[in-house]
């Protein structure tokens, strides 16, 4: 019960790792009273990298989320950050590292416009005054690095923005702090094709500026479009982690939904019947 | 929507379009990502940055259309009120009128321009108005009394009033809003140590009470968590009998004072009247041009120049016509003469000068509309939300306070129903019919003087027309639900609209 391999890498991976990891997770645990949410997870987020992080529903997803971005405290586990172990007590402290997560809604206030959302509690300007000529500058600065071209005006109100225009806004929030790892919660979850497009190709850039990008969604296609490695979670434990090049649309359904997938995954899955 | 934008700045790329089927980003070569600024914004290309007037004008329209509407149906509904009333009654037009107006709505427009900043939170403060009589009694009572407020209000009240004080600085001083908690000390000094009256003492210290019952409010709803609706319904009542205790049933406390009357009743001479003009229209002219040019120069988004310069030219025109009408004599008899503009004017003028500074360029200011339009949002970004949500309260007392000294000098004294009746409705109704929403996150300082001047409007209109009371109140009433109507229609249709 106690001694489980957590995380079972496919064997005969390439082992020259493409980029230093710069956030890893050892042996991760976090409870809710009795229920125990994550059972020592591994996890591991390269820079240059996208890292999708999958799982069924109440697989632990959000709360290994929480956990990083400093909203839980994890139970026990070390989590380091560009090989430094750091505690995370804090929203705060998250940021301070250069963690930034972009949650699904709730990131965005409507009835303010782009460049006054992207420095939402961190604006620039001396004794409480506003600098809105330099936040304009980056905030336009940082929205042409990530090519992004649909948002007619850096002054629109995110009222009059689309669902994919708003992701893109609450991304590039999170890229203007020259943070180094940001977590994406489902950012496609609620948009159409066209606009699916558009987000994804902007994680997909955020990886290239040397970010370390996970992405939690449930839509294998966006998986398989952009993300590098497939972090499997299985009822709060790590089924496996992946490269996605590795391993097929049916393996990763089949971790998500089982645990296990041939020689991938969690090697005895008696806790799939509760 | 997209291909006819042509501005300067926009010439190195196609105009981009909010349409996501045109956008292009598939092949971004390195050479885009990290340049320089200059290089940067022409790169960016779609995002235009000086807007012609004809653009500037199909925005204005289709943000009307989303449903948008700002401040223009109480403006629209001032312009017919104003023709209706003019071609009905003969005096209101006259210049003795205007002035008597303009004293009629100053102390709804202050009270009123407190309460945007609750509305912005989405929230309401329905005890602004007797809050604002508990504060003009204790200033009526210290006057009267010589300073003497132990003799006054007698010593269990009087040591109740201390602790509130003291209350209220202690939980200012908790949520770390220094400002509410220092001036509701001064409250205290000056109740303990009995300064002697003096015209400029009572107004601080209405003030300084006023704070203190806005720190007592704005804990209970942001820290204690009680919904604003009760925490203020429930001090509504308990304010309007501190007033009538600290007045007495039947009492009332007349404010012999010449400076406390002349707030509401004087007028700022021939040439202060100029100098007035002068300062506040010629001060926008420069701040909206200055901030104008220099925006333009460093190449940030800003409207059409012509725009920028009719409407500058606009108000410096209404200002100087609107000092000239009220330096002529407006006296009906021939024995005074009336002239020159209230000094409720540059009241007015300044706290909405400094309001909307506050508002609009300060950090304080922009964590207001952020908490009002996403609380969750603005905690996520690390505003303190509690902090912020009682600081609206304090402010929102504190105005009040102010529009109490202008509406007890108006009347000359304080009585039992200071700040009682329909002086909270009134102010509210102001705010909402300028074009604040009650949800929160929109609205501005000028919506509350612009709806002011409706509700103005309306009673000193009825009442040249010598409508009964009972048909001024189902007028007015009408109308702020007509606001509201207006408000919550507007906020459907942008919700339909995304």
């Amino acid at each position: 019960m106690r001694q489980r391999s957590p995380s079972t890498t496919a064997p005969g991976q390439h082992t020259p790792a493409v980029s230093e990891p710069i956030l890893e997770l050892r042996g991760v645990n976090k409870s809710f009273g009795p229920v125990r949410v994550l059972h020592d997870i591994d996890f591991t987020v390269r820079a240059g990298e996208v890292t999708a992080l999958v799982g069924d529903n109440g697989a632990g997803k959000s709360t290994l989320v929480k956990c990083v971005a400093g909203i839980h405290a994890a139970d026990s586990g070390e989590i380091r950050f560009a090989g430094r172990p750091v505690r995370i007590h804090g929203p705060r402290d998250a940021a301070d590292l250069g963690i930034e997560v972009v949650y699904q809604d709730l990131a965005l206030a409507d009835n303010l416009d782009v460049v006054q959302n992207m420095f939402l509690g961190r604006e620039r300007g001396r004794y409480g005054l506003l600098d809105e000529a330099d936040m304009e500058r980056a905030a336009r600065r940082t929205l042409t690095s990530l090519s992004v071209r649909t948002v007619k005006s850096v002054r629109t109100k995110v009222s009059a923005l689309s669902g994919g225009q708003r992701q893109t806004v609450a991304i590039a929030k999170a890229v203007l702090w020259n943070s180094r790892v940001v977590l994406l919660d489902e950012p496609t979850a609620a948009l159409g094709v066209a606009q699916t497009r558009q987000v994804l190709d902007l994680v997909r850039r955020l990886a290239e500026q040397g970010l370390g990008v996970v992405l939690i969604s449930h839509n294998m296609n966006d998986v398989f479009a952009v993300a590098d490695r497939v972090a499997c979670l299985y009822l709060g434990r790590m089924a496996a982690e992946v490269h996605t090049k590795d391993v097929t649309h049916g393996q990763v359904v089949e971790l998500i939904t089982a645990g296990r997938s041939g020689d991938l995954g969690i090697a005895r899955p008696e806790s799939a019947t509760t | 929507m997209a291909d006819d934008e042509t501005s300067p700045t926009a010439t190195a790329t196609p105009a981009a379009s909010l349409d996501p089927d045109q956008h292009h980003t598939d092949q971004h070569d390195s050479d885009q990502h990290y340049t320089d600024p200059p290089a940067a914004i022409t790169d960016f290309g779609i995002d235009t940055t000086s807007r012609s007037t004809d653009e500037a004008v199909r925005d204005y329209w289709a943000r009307l259309r989303g449903g948008d509407l700002g401040p223009l149906p109480a403006l629209l509904g001032l312009v017919v009120l104003l023709a209706v009333f003019s071609s009905l009654a003969d005096t209101f037009l006259t210049l003795g009128n205007i002035a008597n107006l303009l004293a009629q709505g100053a102390s709804i427009t202050i009270i009123a321009m407190g309460l945007v900043f609750v509305l912005l939170l989405g929230e309401i403060d329905l005890s602004a108005g007797t809050a604002s009589g508990v504060a003009a009694s204790v200033m009526a009572l210290h006057l009267v009394k010589g300073g003497n407020l132990l003799g006054g209000m007698g010593q269990g009240v009087f040591l109740a009033f201390c602790a509130f004080l003291l209350l209220a600085a202690l939980l200012a001083a908790v949520m770390r809003i220094w400002a509410g908690a220092a001036i509701s000390l001064v409250a205290l000094v000056i109740a303990v140590i009995g300064v002697p009256p003096n015209p400029w003492v009572e107004m601080l210290l209405a003030i300084c009470v006023g704070t203190a019952i806005g720190c007592v409010t704005g804990f209970l709803v942001a820290k204690v968590g009680i919904p604003s609706f009760v925490v203020t319904l429930a001090l509504f009542l308990a304010w309007g009998g501190v007033v009538l205790q600290l007045i007495g049933q039947g009492g009332t406390l007349g404010l012999n004072d010449d400076v406390l009357f002349r707030v509401a009743n004087g007028n700022l001479g021939t040439a202060g009247s100029w100098v007035l003009c002068a300062v506040a229209a010629g001060g926008y002219a420069a701040v909206v041009l200055g901030r104008h040019f220099s925006r333009l120069r460093k190449g940030l988004v800003a409207p059409p120049t012509p725009l920028v310069l009719t409407k500058v030219g606009a108000v410096v025109v209404l200002a100087a016509v609107g000092t000239h009408l009220l330096t002529l004599n407006r006296s009906v008899s021939d024995v005074v003469v009336i002239t020159g503009v209230p000094y409720v004017v540059p009241i007015v003028l300044v706290l909405l000068v400094i309001g909307t500074f506050v508002l609009e360029r300060t950090r304080y200011g922009r964590h207001v509309y952020a908490v009002g339009g996403n609380r969750e949002a603005a905690r996520r970004a690390g505003i303190d939300v509690a902090r912020v949500r009682m600081s609206v309260f304090v402010i929102c007392s504190a105005a009040a306070a102010v529009g109490a000294i202008v509406y007890s000098s108006k009347v000359g004294s304080v009585d039992p129903n200071a700040g009682g009746g329909n002086t909270l409705l009134l102010s509210v109704g102001a705010a909402v019919i300028g074009g604040t929403s009650l949800f929160g996150g929109k609205g501005r300082l000028r919506d509350a003087v612009i709806g002011a001047a409706v509700l103005a409007t309306i009673n000193n209109g009825m009442g040249l027309l010598k409508q009964p009371a009972a048909v001024v109140f189902i007028v007015t009433g009408l109308v702020l639900l007509l606001a509201a109507g207006v408000d919550a229609l507007s906020r459907r249709r942008a919700a339909a609209a995304r």
